[in-house]
């Protein structure tokens, strides 16, 4: 595999998990977007893999590995068995309808390109065309974070800007030093655990997992 | 091992350090806790006073820099002469009221846990020696605040109480408004030491080396100014004081009086006279100004007091002032050049420092012995205590006429040094502080007055008369600790009275450091016995002179008396013949103060209410009058109030930004992120 085939493939990956990004954000139902967030890191695991082969830098390949066991086995094994659990699997509301979601969607997209422009010529790495689609990659998931009314699906939100970050780390300088990643796939894994905890209990308390529930414990004055 | 100033003073941490793990340890023997931990705070007060008075008259500087704290940012500390004459009065005072406290504290037993009353004790203890001996910035602050957070556990200790948890909680406010002052002036002088480049501006070193323009130096000194008057109770930043002192335990209200409030005035030399170094006049001006406004509106507000802890808290306000009078003085003669006078100014004020450490501390021993007998702050149901408790009425007595400025004991001398200050004022320049420096001393004299009239009171309806109260239970006097507390202050204040040349040429590096001038020698010109602040023609006392004249006048006056049989008749009160006397027709504490509230009461918000009683009565013929009087301080509603208010219309409209749903949380945030992306 030549150096030239594989920053190909690598823009080929990061198309996809943009793409995955997009589905995200409009698809509705639970258990299709639990699948959409495996898809993303698989194709993240993949593109760590060709970044690590071609940069010659063997850490990443332990990186990818992890990505795999933990947020495309791991993590969707554990959000699936909350789901299935508190029996939340019927369709996501949305706050904002899917065209406007998209719109402001493909606005962040072009404002990640415009940001990362100065960055773009600068660089000398091959992953420095994605650095782009990683930040959007960010964005994308704060804004389904805030688009979505659901709990779990916040979570999702939450896990694939984490998605994002870890992209942006493999792109912007051929991936962080491994203990620092090793921390954070820790940390991922504990806060699934706690969100799944938290999730029983809004859910005895409220419910519910709307998070619009929640808006009743602010003080009232 | 070399013997210094330093090594008694890391043995004496060492020692409050060990009281905190005794605490810790002897959480079950309450009793053994209390003798054992009283007595080591009292010997690490002792040894650290001990080193005070030998520094300040070694008259060598020691610094040592401690690889401690932040990296690259290491602990200074200094024992100058200004630091060790402030360790000295803190370290005595702190040695007299832990001897006192080790009777005191016995009260608590059975009732409560003193566990925490002896650690935070032995902390604040030394926070308070930290504060003088810092030598930088960061460790300055850090102690200032081990000081203010200990003291507030202190003043919470009886925490079942609202008005406890709520003086306490405006203590914490009021002291860290003042800490972000100090901070922000600091940083002033510690930024423009290395012009905002690096961190080694934050040593006082530095700030020492660095002249500041005159707009910064000027911001630096008036944060600085508002920051440490918030912790000596300073008008109108007082407000705390007389709520904090009163709820404390006595021994701790003794200390926080006497001494916590001069680490405050430590720092505004520190800071005016160190630090800054070179100042305009007007800066003197207002401290003069804010020191006479402190010293009349304090002691006016004293008198009005039912509450025998809240007038003396009022009254460690009119004492501030006096202190504050004394460096504003200085201040002024020393940016006009005139170092003789403004060594003299600095040398009242700090005599004054040192005097009303240690009667006021006597003052609150004496309350709190009081309150250790009867269980009773309020003076309207003590009276007649003289009889149930002698020693203590004698005592109290020494302090109240010591803080009357009575001689031959010690308030005298320094309130004489301060009017000597005054009195020498006509050789400024400025016409216009010529003219009102005189009214200065006249309001000083006003506020002489009041407190004479004040601590006439406080003894007088304390301990006698006949007793008010409802019940009747029997006094006894307190016990041996107490007593040796409170005794060996008085005899201190008389010491301070009766040798004050002494003091002053001990004192003599203090003022020579800071401001350039010595006086001691003009001073003790004519001998020990006479001290003569500037010129013998322009004013001389002498006070072993003054002391032997008055005990000559007692002795003699008791001999005629009670030596002739048949000169001392015992025969019934002569009463009006109305037949029955009872303890209610006699002067109150709130018709004593009646003449002075109907005069000057327009400087407080006065309530005054009499109702019949039972209230259905006719007026002309009611069973019982009620009284109801309510006097406040006008500064709360002119100043607080409109803050307070400010500050929750504030928080509600900012209150609405909390919409309680996450994703206008999340909103906030992504915007924030985008135009931080955007703009930087």
């Amino acid at each position: 595999m030549s150096y030239a085939f594989a920053a190909q493939l690598n823009s080929l990956l990061a198309a996809l998990i943009l793409l995955t990004a997009f589905a995200m954000l409009v698809q509705r139902r639970m258990y299709a977007l639990l699948h959409l967030f495996a898809w993303q890191g698989l194709f993240l695991s993949i593109s760590t893999a060709v970044v690590g082969f071609a940069a010659q830098s063997h850490h990443l390949y332990i990186s990818s590995v992890l990505t795999l066991a933990i947020k495309v086995i791991l993590l969707p094994y554990i959000l699936h068995v909350l789901i299935r659990k508190l029996k939340i699997h019927r369709e996501v509301e949305t706050i904002v309808n899917v065209p406007t979601t998209m719109l402001i969607g493909i606005a962040l997209v072009i404002f990640s390109y415009h940001l990362t422009a100065p960055i773009r010529e600068l660089s000398t790495l091959m992953t420095k065309s994605t650095l782009a689609v990683a930040l959007a990659t960010v964005m994308l998931g704060l804004l389904m974070m805030i688009t979505r009314r659901h709990a779990v699906t916040q979570i999702i939100g939450f896990l694939a800007m984490e998605n994002g970050l870890f992209f942006a780390a493999t792109s912007a300088t051929y991936g962080m030093p491994l203990v620092v990643e090793l921390g954070v796939a820790l940390d991922i894994l504990i806060a699934a655990f706690i969100f799944g905890i938290f999730f029983f209990h809004i859910n005895t308390t409220f419910d519910s997992l709307d998070v619009d529930q929640m808006a009743r414990l602010k003080e009232e004055d | 091992m070399i013997i210094t100033p330093a090594t008694i003073l890391s043995l004496s941490f060492a020692v409050l350090l060990l009281v905190v793990l005794l605490a810790l340890f002897l959480r079950s023997h309450q009793r053994l806790l209390i003798t054992a931990g009283y007595s080591l705070m009292a010997v690490a007060a002792l040894l650290t006073a001990g080193a005070g008075v030998w520094a300040v008259s070694r008259g060598t500087i020691a610094q040592v820099i401690l690889p401690l704290g932040l990296p690259d940012l290491p602990v200074h500390l200094r024992l100058d002469h200004l630091s060790g004459f402030f360790l000295a009065v803190i370290g005595l005072l702190a040695f007299f009221v832990s001897v006192y406290s080790v009777g005191y504290v016995k009260g608590f037993l059975g009732h409560r846990q003193v566990t925490s009353l002896v650690i935070f004790s032995s902390l604040f203890l030394a926070g308070m020696f930290l504060v003088v001996l810092s030598d930088d910035a960061f460790i300055f602050l850090v102690s200032w605040e081990i000081m203010a957070a200990s003291s507030y556990f202190l003043v919470l200790f009886e925490d079942e109480r609202i008005e406890n948890r709520r003086a306490a909680l405006l203590y914490l406010v009021v002291a860290h408004v003042g800490a972000i002052a100090i901070l922000l002036s600091f940083g002033v002088m510690a930024g423009l030491a290395t012009d905002y480049h690096g961190f080694e501006g934050y040593t006082f070193d530095a700030m020492r080396e660095t002249d500041l323009p005159a707009g910064w130096a000027t911001a630096a000194f008036l944060l600085a100014f508002f920051g440490f008057s918030a912790k000596a109770g300073v008008v109108p930043l007082h407000v705390w004081l007389p709520e904090a002192h009163p709820v404390a335990p006595s021994n701790v209200s003794a200390l926080m009086s006497g001494v916590m409030l001069k680490t405050a005035i430590y720092g505004i030399i520190r800071v005016v006279f160190d630090l800054i170094g070179d100042f305009p006049v007007w800066w003197g001006a207002l401290v003069l100004i804010f020191g006479l406004i402190s010293a009349v509106v304090g002691m006016l507000s004293a008198v009005m007091q039912q509450d025998l802890k809240k007038l003396l808290a009022y009254s460690s306000v009119k004492n501030i002032g006096i202190i504050l009078i004394g460096i504003g003085l200085s201040m002024i003669f020393s940016s006009s050049e005139m170092v003789l006078l403004a060594a003299l100014a600095l040398i009242a004020a700090l005599y004054h420092t040192l005097n009303h450490a240690m009667y006021k501390g006597l003052l609150f021993m004496g309350a709190g012995a009081v309150l250790h007998a009867t269980h009773e702050r309020n003076m309207e149901n003590m009276g007649g205590l003289i009889r149930d408790l002698p020693w203590t009425a004698a005592l109290f007595l020494v302090g109240c006429v010591s803080i009357s400025a009575l001689p031959p004991f010690n308030g005298f001398v320094s309130e004489w040094l301060t009017y000597q200050a005054f009195l020498l004022s006509p050789a400024l320049e400025s016409p216009i502080l010529n003219l009102l420096i005189p009214l200065g001393a006249a309001l000083l004299a006003l506020s002489g007055a009041l407190a004479a009239a004040g601590f006439v009171k406080a003894f007088g309806i304390t301990f006698l008369g006949h007793r008010r109260g409802t019940h009747h239970h029997r006094v006894h006097e307190v016990g041996w600790a107490m007593r040796a507390g409170m005794l060996l202050a008085a005899i201190t204040c008389l010491g301070l009275g009766v040798f004050p040349t002494y003091l002053i040429h001990w004192m003599d590096p203090i003022t020579e450091q800071l401001v350039g001038g010595k006086i001691a020698s003009s001073a003790a010109g004519f001998g020990w016995m006479w001290l003569t602040p500037i010129a013998a023609e322009r004013a001389s006392y002498s006070a072993p002179v003054a002391f032997v004249g008055i005990l000559a006048v007692v002795v003699v006056t008791y001999l005629i008396l009670h030596t002739r049989p048949g000169t001392i008749h015992r025969v019934p009160l002569w009463d009006c013949g109305f037949e029955k006397i009872t303890s209610r027709m006699q002067y109150t504490a709130t018709s004593f103060s009646m003449p002075l509230r109907r005069i000057l009461g327009f400087l407080f918000s006065v309530k005054e209410e009499v109702k019949p009683f039972p209230p259905g009565a006719h007026p002309a013929f009611p069973e019982r009058l009620q009284y109801r009087l309510r006097v406040r301080d006008r500064f709360w509603g002119w100043l607080y109030k409109p803050v307070i208010d400010v500050s929750f219309w504030i928080s509600r409209k900012v209150g609405k930004l909390q919409q309680g749903r996450i994703q206008v949380y999340l909103i906030y945030s992504f915007v924030t992120i985008i135009v931080l992306l955007l703009f930087l």
